[in-house]
């Protein structure tokens, strides 16, 4: 890289990194104080750790962020795929619109709006409560959505359109061509939904709110909670945590899509061999 | 000779891809969305009426204006402060971006793998942290004046103004505004780029005619999935602007919070609408650049 | 690769069917479900008592059953409200504040208690009881009560300023004043500074005091609601109003060049949180052994303790261990003088307002905020 492109790069760094190394110091802070750092303590992890609260919160979280990346991203590249091929203009007008409509929407209409569905259905049913875990799984797949069939959408239209249809020329079943063929040329695309979407889910707070029921709580709103009264490095503490996690997770990832990435090379590589020969 | 079956195996296929999720947005999508037009257009008992609507766009406050009082239109004017602040913002962001995801498409596939990750973690940390960690910063007594102190330089006073909320809003929504563009470009064609080189193009020559419009997609996307949520933004306005900025998203929460859900409603489909139609705008344009 | 991908997506897709699967059978057992204001209960923090845990224990020994207890927080009067009178969810013990409590009892959102299953009522002070908005103590059990204050850092304020509203409107800490941000309580200090009823439904008097806001608008430096704890306690600001209770929090925490001092100025706010059933109750009996065990000496002092607001409970102001614990100083400021507070309380206190008076304030408010 050119030096100013890594001058470039530094700075947007730094400016990413900022607030992140400060709450990483702050969580080892000795004193209460989120300003002033006076003395390294783990007392606040101590503290995390002692709280079944906080705890709760973060299994409840994670849950709810696994199941809702994964189905939205299922469904998400099903639509994308089904999208894609849409003929008629209509059709496929009204389906951008929709589609986009989730990420238009403010999150409070979009919780409040959820919440009274929920709660008329709820009603009609003569239930005694509306809401629950599946009211909240529900809310957040829908929200997640649109992002996964944003990244794959653009995917699937700059894909060589040949190598699928050559793939079924050779004798595939168009299903195998899809997974065979079209799948690893969208995976980045995939890959990058389903990670928004898990990101999206994870931090999610008024959706959330307005759409859970008694007992489950998630992760920002019990965040939101601890920062009603004095905001102690506990919370900070909460984050470093989650920031060792998450970066273990990307490298991990990383590795994987650097092998994808050397997967997708390589069938790229055999298709065009393949093509030239017939 | 080509087989017919597999091309119409492929579309009974692709129908019954798009079915799961055509079901699921109209039960989850639209549904709720006719529960807000409901909200907006009927009044607390339940009868048919615009004055929801036209509250948004008449209703009037005081405020001072030199020595007098002059009357302004609330809601109008906590829209274009909205507006203001999320167009400022987007462009910050596409503008220090935009460079960036170029960068990093041509860097080498390794470092591109690291470069994204990096950019990913801010947004996994939670965004009230995040923003309480900007507080922190930003402060009078906080961290930035206190580096300042110490090489002499003076106080700086950015907490509370536009500014801290830009800077909040930015550094929330970066990373979504350089990942669709980064993802288009990797599949742009270097091909192209070399080309033009060849035939003689200047690099600005290069930059406007080549990368900029293959590029549009990805920069429509970004300033999609940048300028709506901070449009709606409001606990970055609280805390960083410290409470002084009374955007959109707060007079819908403070609506909603005082129980009059039929006008919180009228302001939300209002915005809905005034999004879709500038989106709208946006994508013809982008299809009109395109197409040349 | 791929096929290790992929097993690791149906493994994590397993133990989410699983995990949901779990939750929905937990049903069976006895549930409990409270609803509260955040941070108003120990909650084991630093040493305290966990209350909620104490709880379950302590049901476990007395009835020889397993209980889960779901502890969901509000932020405001308001949200809470919402939420339960939309039918969303359901809780069997909530802790609203009195005007909400006025509100949903009219509304017969609230059951009557029984207070042959809450013996520990006796403890309660005669003060808070037949205040306004139960007068028949039929259907709440008061939790804490306070009083709202100016706090003022003493290293930047001159101590002949303090003593009345009139600090938070002094032009010489013009960029250090913090008001509330939220409209009733703000509309509140102006209203008590220029005498007028905060419970009024004359607009003029609400036109009144929005001018005096606005005039304030550019000496403050925040609207704050819980960032008041971080600003105050930095030296951020020097000037704000709180609850008594808050102060404590923020004494206990302040930094080395800060000096926190309180005062009541004459007219101002009192209020009382107490515990009530809302109609949407599913088991009964059980909310009312959970309240009966708040009024209980051990939860009682712990709860008083950890949140630092005052108790309406005998058992818990007249404990030795709690005055030593909170020192005279804090004894004096929380607990002014119980005997005149129902006079007081009834002159100051808030009343739920029309939903027209309330549709002007918020009108009010936003044009204060966007001037």
């Amino acid at each position: 890289m050119k030096p100013i492109s890594k001058v470039y790069t530094a700075l947007i760094m730094i400016f990413l990194f900022a607030p992140i190394a400060i709450l990483l110091m702050f969580s080892f802070n000795g004193t209460k104080s989120l300003s002033v750092f006076s003395g390294f303590s783990l007392h606040w992890y101590q503290e995390l750790f002692r709280d079944e609260e906080t705890l709760g919160a973060v299994k409840n979280t994670l849950i709810l962020a696994v199941s809702a990346s994964l189905i939205s991203t299922v469904m998400g590249t099903a639509a994308a795929v089904g999208m894609d091929k849409l003929k008629r203009r209509y059709l496929r007008a009204a389906m951008d619109v929709v589609t986009n409509i989730p990420m238009i929407n403010p999150d409070i209409i979009t919780g409040i709006s959820l919440m009274l569905m929920f709660v008329f259905v709820g009603r009609f049913f003569g239930a005694a409560t509306s809401l629950n875990f599946g009211t909240m799984l529900i809310a957040h797949i829908t929200f997640c959505l649109p992002y996964v069939i944003l990244q794959v959408l653009p995917k699937i239209q700059q894909m060589d359109r040949s190598l699928p249809e050559a793939a079924m020329d050779l004798g595939c079943t168009p299903l195998r061509a899809f997974f065979k063929v079209e799948v690893p040329e969208i995976f980045p695309g995939i890959i990058t939904g389903l990670i928004m979407a898990f990101t999206l889910s994870l931090d999610d707070f008024v959706i959330s709110y307005f759409t859970t029921g008694n007992g489950f709580q998630t992760l920002p709103i019990r965040i939101y909670n601890m920062t009603k009264k004095t905001v102690t490095p506990k919370m900070y503490a909460l984050a470093t945590i989650i920031f060792f996690v998450i970066l273990i997770l990307l490298l991990l990832s990383n590795v994987f899509d650097a092998n994808t990435a050397q997967t997708i090379k390589e069938a790229r590589e055999k298709k065009k061999a393949k093509s030239k020969e017939v | 000779m080509k087989n017919n079956k597999p091309n119409r195996g492929l579309a009974l296929m692709q129908r019954l891809a798009l079915a799961p999720y055509s079901v699921w947005s109209v039960l989850f999508i639209v549904v709720p969305l006719l529960f807000i037009a409901y909200y907006a257009f009927t009044d607390s008992a339940f009868h048919f009426t615009t004055d929801n609507i036209t509250r948004f766009f008449t209703a009037t406050s005081e405020v001072a204006d030199g020595d007098g009082v002059k009357l302004v239109r609330t809601y109008l004017v906590i829209f274009w402060r909205s507006l203001r602040l999320a167009v400022i913002s987007t462009l910050i962001c596409l503008v220090l971006g935009y460079p960036f995801a170029y960068l990093i498409s041509r860097a080498k596939p390794k470092t591109q793998g690291i470069l994204i990750t990096l950019i990913m973690i801010p947004m996994w940390m939670n965004f009230l942290i995040r923003t309480y960690a900007w507080m922190t910063i930003l402060q009078d007594t906080g961290i930035l004046n206190g580096l300042l102190g110490l090489v002499h330089l003076g106080r700086v006073h950015i907490i509370g103004t536009e500014s801290a909320v830009v800077i909040g809003m930015v550094y929330d929504y970066f990373p979504y505004m350089i990942l669709p563009i980064y993802s288009v470009m990797t599949k742009m064609d270097v091909r192209l780029i070399e080309a033009a080189h060849d035939l003689g193009c200047s690099g600005a020559g290069v930059l406007r005619r080549v990368i900029w419009p293959l590029s549009l997609p990805g920069v429509i996307s970004g300033i999609t999935m940048v300028l709506i949520p901070s449009i709606s933004t409001f606990y970055i306005s609280q805390k960083l602007g410290n409470g002084k900025f009374y955007l959109i998203g707060d007079a819908i929460e403070s609506q909603y919070v005082a129980n009059n859900l039929h006008f919180a409603a009228a302001i939300a489909f209002i915005l809905m609408v005034i999004l879709l139609i500038s989106m709208a705008f946006m994508q013809r344009a982008a299809n009109k650049r395109a197409s040349v | 690769m791929k096929k290790i991908l992929c097993m690791i997506l149906a493994l994590a897709m397993l133990i989410a069917c699983m995990c949901t699967l779990t939750s929905c059978s937990k049903k069976n057992s006895v549930t409990l479900n409270v609803y509260n204001w955040g941070e108003y209960i120990s909650d084991g923090s630093e040493g305290t008592l966990d209350t909620i845990a104490a709880f379950k224990t302590w049901y476990k020994q007395t009835y020889n059953q397993d209980i889960t207890v779901h502890y969901t927080t509000f932020q405001s009067n308001e949200d809470m409200y919402a939420k339960l009178s939309s039918g969303a969810v359901s809780y069997d013990v909530i802790i609203p504040s009195d005007y909400m409590i006025a509100r949903m009892k009219n509304e017969g959102m609230l059951l009557p208690l029984n207070f042959d299953n809450i013996p520990n009522y006796q403890y309660i002070n005669d003060s808070f009881r037949n205040l306004y908005y139960d007068p028949d103590n039929q259907y709440s059990v008061p939790y804490t009560y306070g009083v709202v204050g100016v706090i003022y850092d003493a290293n930047v304020v001159d101590e002949a300023d303090a003593g009345d509203w009139d600090l938070m409107w002094n032009e010489k800490y013009a960029g250090n004043i913090l008001q509330f941000n939220n409209s009733r309580d703000a509309f509140a200090t102006a209203q008590y500074k220029l005498g007028l009823d905060v419970n009024s439904t004359d607009h003029a008097s609400w036109d009144a005091a929005l001018a005096e806001l606005k005039a304030q608008a550019p000496l403050v430096k925040s609207y704050v609601m819980d960032e008041i704890y971080n600003m105050m306690e930095s030296g951020e600001a020097a000037i704000g109003a709180y609850y008594a209770g808050d102060y404590f929090t923020m004494l206990d925490n302040q930094a080395d060049s800060v000096d926190l001092q309180f005062y009541y100025p004459e007219r101002t706010n009192y209020f009382v949180d107490a515990m009530c059933i809302p109609s949407c109750c599913q088991n009964k009996d059980l909310a009312e052994i959970f309240i009966n065990y708040m009024l209980s000496e051990e939860p009682a002092i712990a709860n008083a303790e950890y949140i630092y607001y005052a108790s309406p409970n005998s058992l818990v102001y007249e404990s030795e261990e709690y005055q030593e614990e909170l020192g005279e100083e804090a004894m004096e400021i929380l607990y002014p003088g119980i005997e005149n507070f129902s006079e007081l309380y009834n002159e100051y206190a808030y009343r739920n307002l029309d939903a027209d008076t309330l549709a002007y304030i918020t009108t009010l408010w936003e044009s204060l905020k966007i001037s």
